[in-house]
């Protein structure tokens, strides 16, 4: 079934190679951003992905783009498509996709918190999400170093030690080497 | 630390701005006349805590702490996996009531505060609040190790590591989570502690009163309650 619709999709989308993870849960690139909404309006009302299970991103730094992940489910076919955008790091703007689904709203402003991904028109998405008072990087950013960041905020008591596994339990299970 | 990133450094520059309503105002009443309003100053009492000072004669003091190891209310604020180690203590499996131990719904009505696991800053602003508005005597226990030293959330960008440095505590409860057994031994501790009369916190609190607010200002940054919150 998924073939087929992918089949049929990539006609007028931009659709990549799909991923076939599992028999019912496939992966698909979209490579044109302003085909989202069309896309998503399309499997909503015509293929029965009536169900957005999660929106979230994925931050290739190296690459220099978020990844955008719209997974949708069909229940009646038991079946769940994820799409995948991406988005320029620099310009890390979205289209806004709470009157399609509304939880959407929910997704976006942890995504504009968290990753500062912005999704102009979305409600209150410039409010406080999870954070209270954050003014450095957003955190899920892969350049905010978290333990950098803890160590030069937070004090440390003295007297804590690290001990490789490995190491550890060599040395505990065969003491003589 | 060896592992630290020396190229990563924190913005310490950009200050979180004061929500709108908590502003110097004006505010015109009812006969027109129009007033000069300072809600962080006008609104709240400004009086920093003071110290309790110990009874003149000794007998009597230890007459006071031995009655204080005896009522032990705990304020039921749960932050972190803690919590779920209170439930069977304070129902019949564990039941810590036999020991005099009772769990109360608001910091007006409570001694006691366990610091249930990680605290992360914004629940830390919640709790000093709480801890502020108990009535003293009062005692801090930090329960695991994240209260100790961060625990696993050593890393984190978002949780504190010690929790002295803002609560001043009486004592901790090693584990990751300890079982409420651990929790009754260290409520016997505790109680051993006060009858030695070395349950000061409330006034080690109130001693080193700007320390305390320092530390607290430094993690939170949008600091939007009085300096007191009794």
């Amino acid at each position: 079934m998924m073939r087929d619709l992918i089949e049929r999709l990539t006609q007028r989308y931009k659709l990549g190679a799909p991923v076939f993870q599992r028999a019912d849960l496939t992966f698909v690139d979209l490579a044109a951003n302003d085909q989202l909404r069309s896309l998503l309006l399309e499997l909503r009302d015509r293929e029965g992905f009536t169900h957005l299970v999660l929106l979230t991103a994925v931050d290739w730094l190296e690459e220099g783009r978020f990844q955008l992940t719209y997974m949708l489910n069909n229940r009646d076919a038991n079946q769940t498509l994820a799409l995948r955008v991406y988005l320029d790091r620099e310009v890390a703007v979205g289209e806004t996709i709470h009157d399609i689904w509304p939880t959407a709203e929910t997704y976006q402003r942890e995504l504009r918190e968290m990753f500062g991904i912005d999704f102009p028109g979305s409600p209150r998405v410039d409010e406080e999400f999870i954070l209270e008072g954050w003014t450095d990087l957003p955190p899920y950013r892969r350049d905010f170093d978290t333990l950098a960041y803890s160590q030069q905020t937070y004090r440390d008591r003295p007297g804590r030690e690290t001990t490789d596994p490995r190491t550890h339990m060599k040395h505990k299970l065969y003491p003589e080497g | 630390m060896k592992d630290m990133d020396k190229s990563f450094k924190k913005d310490t520059e950009t200050e979180f701005p004061l929500r709108e309503e908590l502003r110097p105002h004006q505010v015109t009443a009812p006969d027109g006349q129009v007033i000069e309003v300072d809600p962080l100053q006008d609104y709240f009492c400004q009086e920093p805590p003071k110290v309790h000072r110990k009874s003149y004669v000794r007998i009597v003091e230890d007459f006071y702490n031995w009655a204080r190891a005896h009522s032990l209310w705990i304020l039921g604020f749960g932050t972190g996996c803690g919590a779920i180690e209170m439930r069977p203590l304070m129902t019949p499996r564990f039941d810590a009531y036999r020991y005099g131990i009772q769990w109360r719904a608001t910091p007006r009505q409570a001694n006691l505060m366990v610091i249930s696991g990680y605290l992360s800053v914004k629940t830390l602003k919640r709790a000093i609040r709480a801890y502020e508005q108990m009535p003293s005597p009062k005692y801090v226990v930090g329960l695991g190790s994240c209260t100790i030293n961060g625990g696993m959330y050593w890393d984190s960008y978002n949780t504190i590591k010690r929790l002295d440095d803002y609560l001043p505590v009486d004592l901790y409860i090693a584990g990751c989570m300890p079982r409420p057994e651990a929790l009754l031994a260290g409520f016997m501790d505790l109680k051993k502690l006060i009858r030695k009369g070395q349950g000061e916190g409330a006034n080690k609190y109130a001693e080193n009163f700007d320390w305390y607010k320092e530390n607290q200002k430094a993690v939170i940054k949008d600091w939007d309650m009085p300096d007191y919150n009794w």
